[in-house]
C-alpha cells in the first residue's frame, strides 16, 4: 500500500525581529550574527499565540485544501519543545478545534527539533498498518533562547501539519529512516525556562553526524544519489549548517533553495524541516523527487525520500496560504515589543 | 648532576576531541611517547603529569594516579605525580622529570600533560582558566585572562609604538607554520585583514589573537644521557631547565610590558647551558595571546623590548629566518590543551632536533627553546634542548 501525504498547512506568526535590534540590546554586533548565522530575521510569536494557536491554524489550512471529513482522522500527534503545558495535550485541543475528536487517538510528542518529522513516522506506521484511515502530525514551535545568548538571534516561531493517507496522495513517500543516539548537545529540563547548549559540540559531533548518517543510510537503502533529487530539505537552525551539509552530501544550492526558510523566519524548531517541506510542497511538480532529513538534539535525524504524485494537481492549494505569503506576510518590531511578546518583561501580579 | 635525555616522544592531535576523555588523552600520548623510546611498560620508574584544572573541566582529581593506572603501570607501583601550575604545569612536570633524571633517583621517567577542555562550556572555561590570576586582587573584581592580556598589549602599544598590525602578525604567522602541522588544531592559513576583523574579545584584542580552547596529550621519556643510545639513536639532550616566579598579579609588577620571570629564567636556563640567545635556532614561546608571543620573544633577549612586534611583522620570527619560533603553531594555532602545552613545546623541539618535521623542519636546527608561562608570568619555566652528534 502506498502511504503518504494528503494535504499539508503551515503558519508563520506575522512579526519579525532583526539580529541588529537584538545585538543593540546586547552590545553584539548583530551585523555579524547575521552574516556568521545567516539569518536576515525571525518570526516572532505575537503575544496570543503559542504552540496550540499555531498548530491549529497549520491544520486548519490542511483541512481547507483537501476537504477531507476530520472526522476520519483517527490520530493526531503534535510535535514540539515548547508545549503551553507541561502536562495537559496540546494534541487534544488542536483535534477538538478542528472536530476530530472524540473517536480517535492524540499524543504531544517531543524530540527538540524533529519531533514533528516523529509524528509523521508514527502516522505513517497506523496508516500503512491499517489501524487509521488519516493521521495528523504536526510539528511547530515557539522556541525559547535566553535573553543574550546566541540562541536568541534564531529561535523563532511557526509550524506546518501533514495529513498522512493512502488515497489521493500528493506525494508518495517512499521509505524513511533514522539514525538515534545519546548526544547531549542541547537540552532543557523539567521547569527550566531557557536551554542549555554545548556551543560548537551540537555542530560536528551532533547535527553534521547525524544528518549525514541518516541521509547516506537513506541513499544506501534506495540506491540512489543526491542528484537524482529536485529538491533537499535539511533541519535549519541558522541559515549556514544546511548549506554546509547539503555540500557535505552532494547536493547543490539550487536543491536547497526552494526549503531554505531559515535566513528569513529564524529557527522554528519542530517546525523547520516540516516548514521547509511545506514551501517545497507549494511549488513542487508531478513526478518531483524530494530528500528530506530533520534533526533533533539530544540527538536524531529522520531522513524521507519523497515522490510527488499526480495527485498534486487535483489539491486546492490556494486554498490556504502558500509559505512565501506568509513569510512575506511580516511585521518588524523592535527589541522592547519583542520582549513583552516574549513575556520577557516582568510585570505587576495580578490581584487576585 | 647527571647529563638527561630525551628517548622518546609522543602527542595526541589538538582540537575539540569530542570522543577522546582525559584518560584517553593522557594514555594515547604516554604510549607513543613509550613506543617511540623502544620501551617496555616495567622499566619505566616514575611518571610525572602536568595538569592545571581536571576537577574544575571534568570532575576528576587525582591525575597521577588514573594516567599510571590506566596506562598499565599501577601494578609495577610507580611514583605517579601531578604538577600545577596553570599554563605551565607541562613545562615543571618535564623539569620535575629532568630533575628526578638527573639527581640520580630515577632512570627512566615519562613526563606527561594532558587537558580536557570542552566537557565544559565556554564560559566555565574562561572562568576556570581565569583561576590561574590572582582570585582576590584580580578575578573577583571581573578580570579575565583576555582582559588582563588586553591591557598588557594597550600598554606595549602606548610605550613602545607597537601596531595593532605587528600583534596580528604573530597570528598570521603561527597559523602559517600550524597549516604545516598535521597535529595542529587550526591548519588553515589566515589573513590579516581576518585577524584585524575578527570579534573583539578584549579589545584590541580579537578571536584571532586568542588560543583556542583544546583538548590535547603529549608526553616525553626521559633518561640519563648515558643510557640513552640503549634506546635511541637519536636522542635529543636537555641542556638545561630553569623555573622562576614572579607577583601573581599584574597591579603588583614594576611594568606590565615585560615578564620578568621569564627574564630570569633565561638567563638561569642560558648559563645552564653555557649559550646566549643568538645559539638559538627554534623557539616554541607561550603565546596563549597574540602579545604573550611579542613579549616572550623580547624577555627571552632574542630582541631588544619594544622590537618584537616588529621583528614578527618584519618575518624575523618565520621559518626560514634565523630564529623560527612557534614551528609547531604555537598556542594560537596547535592549540592550547592547558597542562599539555609545555610538554608538547618538548616534542616539538625534539622532532625539529631530530630532523623529523617534515615540512615545517628547521634546516641545521641544532638548539632549541622552550618557553613556557602560568596565568600572567607568575611562573615561567625555560628549556633549552641540544642535538646529540
Amino acid at each position: 500500500m502506498d502511504v503518504g501525504i494528503v494535504s499539508y498547512g503551515a503558519y508563520i506568526p506575522r512579526y519579525r525581529i532583526v539580529p541588529q535590534e537584538i545585538g543593540k540590546v546586547w552590545g553584539t554586533d548583530g551585523e555579524a550574527m547575521s552574516r556568521n548565522l545567516y539569518i536576515l530575521s525571525k518570526s516572532v510569536p505575537g503575544p496570543d499565540e503559542d504552540v496550540i494557536t499555531i498548530a491549529v491554524e497549520a491544520a486548519r489550512g490542511t483541512l481547507r485544501r483537501c476537504g477531507v471529513d476530520p472526522k476520519r482522522i483517527g490520530a493526531i500527534y503534535v510535535g514540539s519543545e515548547s508545549h503551553p503545558y507541561a502536562v495537559k495535550p496540546t494534541s487534544t485541543i488542536v483535534a477538538e478545534a478542528i472536530e476530530a475528536s472524540p473517536n480517535m487517538t492524540a499524543a504531544d510528542f517531543e524530540f527538540a527539533c524533529k519531533a514533528g518529522t516523529a509524528a509523521i513516522q508514527c502516522c505513517l506506521g497506523l496508516v500503512g498498518s491499517g489501524m487509521i484511515e488519516y493521521g495528523m502530525a504536526i510539528g511547530a514551535d515557539t522556541s525559547q533562547g535566553a535573553p543574550g545568548d546566541a540562541l536568541e538571534y534564531s529561535a523563532s516561531a511557526g509550524g506546518a501539519a501533514y495529513l498522512i493517507g493512502s488515497k489521493n496522495l500528493i506525494a508518495k513517500i517512499e521509505n524513511t529512516v533514522s539514525y538515534t543516539t545519546d548526544t547531549p548537545d542541547f537540552w532543557r529540563r523539567e521547569g527550566q525556562d531557557y536551554p542549555s547548549h554545548g556551543g560548537r559540540f551540537t555542530g560536528e559531533p551532533a547535527y553534521f553526524k547525524h544528518i549525514t548518517s541518516a541521509a547516506k543510510r537513506l541513499l544506501e537503502t534506495m540506491g540512489t544519489k543526491p542528484s537524482d533529487y529536485d529538491y533537499a530539505v535539511f533541519h535549519q537552525p541558522n541559515g549556514k549548517f544546511p548549506m554546509r551539509v547539503a555540500k557535505q552530501l552532494g547536493f547543490t544550492d539550487q536543491q536547497i533553495e526552494a526549503g531554505l526558510l531559515t535566513p528569513f523566519i529564524g529557527n522554528t524548531y519542530s517546525g523547520a524541516v516540516p516548514l521547509g517541506l511545506a514551501s517545497v510542497l507549494d511549488v513542487a511538480k508531478p513526478g518531483q523527487r524530494i530528500f528530506a532529513v530533520a534533526y533533533g538534539s539530544g540527538a536524531g535525524s529522520d531522513a524521507f525520500d519523497i515522490s510527488i504524485t499526480d495527485g498534486i494537481e487535483e489539491l486546492d492549494r490556494s486554498a490556504a496560504p502558500s509559505i512565501r505569503e506568509l513569510v512575506e506576510r511580516k511585521k518588524f518590531i523592535d527589541y522592547a515589543t519583542y520582549a513583552k511578546y516574549k513575556n520577557k518583561i516582568k510585570l505587576k501580579e495580578a490581584i487576585e | 648532576m647527571r647529563e638527561v635525555a630525551i628517548i622518546g616522544v609522543g602527542d595526541t592531535k589538538f582540537g575539540e576531541l569530542w570522543d577522546m576523555s582525559l584518560r584517553d588523552l593522557g594514555i594515547q600520548a604516554g604510549l607513543s611517547a613509550v613506543y617511540d623510546a623502544n620501551l617496555s611498560g616495567d622499566e619505566i620508574d616514575a611518571l610525572y603529569l602536568g595538569n592545571m584544572s581536571a576537577g574544575k573541566f571534568t570532575e576528576q582529581e587525582h591525575i597521577g594516579a588514573l594516567i599510571s593506572d590506566y596506562s598499565g603501570l599501577a601494578r609495577d607501583h610507580i611514583p605517579a605525580t601531578r604538577v600545577e601550575a596553570a599554563g605551565a604545569s607541562g613545562g615543571l612536570a618535564f623539569r620535575q622529570g629532568v630533575m628526578a633524571v638527573a639527581s640520580g633517583m630515577h632512570d627512566i621517567v615519562v613526563v606527561g600533560g594532558a587537558e580536557k577542555m570542552t566537557d565544559v562550556g565556554d564560559t566555565l572555561s574562561t572562568e576556570i582558566q581565569a583561576m590561574a590570576a590572582d582570585q582576590q586582587w584580580e578575578t573577583s573584581f571581573g578580570a579575565t585572562f583576555p582582559a588582563l592580556h588586553a591591557m598588557i598589549a594597550r600598554r606595549h602599544m602606548h610605550e613602545y609604538g607597537t601596531t595593532r598590525e605587528q600583534i596580528a602578525s604573530v597570528a598570521v604567522k603561527n597559523h602559517k607554520h600550524g597549516s604545516l602541522n598535521p597535529k595542529a588544531q587550526f591548519q588553515k592559513e589566515i589573513k590579516l585583514e581576518s585577524v584585524l576583523r575578527s570579534l573583539p574579545v578584549a579589545e584590541p584584542l580579537g578571536m584571532f589573537d586568542c588560543a583556542p580552547v583544546s583538548d590535547g596529550g603529549a608526553a616525553v621519556v626521559l633518561c640519563p644521557l648515558e643510557k640513552a643510545r640503549k634506546y635511541t639513536d637519536t636522542p635529543v639532550k636537555v641542556l638545561a631547565s630553569a623555573q622562576a616566579s614572579d607577583t601573581l598579579s599584574l597591579a603588583n609588577r614594576e611594568s606590565l610590558c615585560r615578564f620578568d620571570a621569564t627574564t630570569v629564567a633565561a638567563q638561569r636556563a642560558f648559563k645552564m647551558a653555557g649559550l646566549e640567545p643568538k645559539d638559538v635556532q627554534l623557539a616554541e614561546v607561550h603565546d596563549s595571546y597574540t602579545i604573550s608571543e611579542i613579549l616572550a620573544i623580547e624577555d627571552l633577549g632574542f630582541f631588544p623590548k619594544g622590537k618584537g612586534g616588529q621583528a614578527t611583522a618584519d618575518g624575523e620570527t618565520t621559518l626560514g629566518s634565523k630564529l623560527a619560533v612557534n614551528t609547531s603553531g604555537g598556542l594560537k594555532a596547535r592549540g592550547d590543551p592547558i597542562g599539555a602545552t609545555g610538554v608538547a613545546q618538548v616534542v616539538e623541539l625534539v622532532r625539529q632536533l631530530r630532523g623529523e618535521a617534515d615540512k615545517r623542519q628547521v634546516s641545521g636546527a641544532e638548539v632549541g627553546l622552550a618557553q613556557n608561562v602560568g596565568g600572567t608570568g607568575a611562573t615561567v619555566v625555560v628549556q633549552i634542548l641540544g642535538r646529540v652528534n
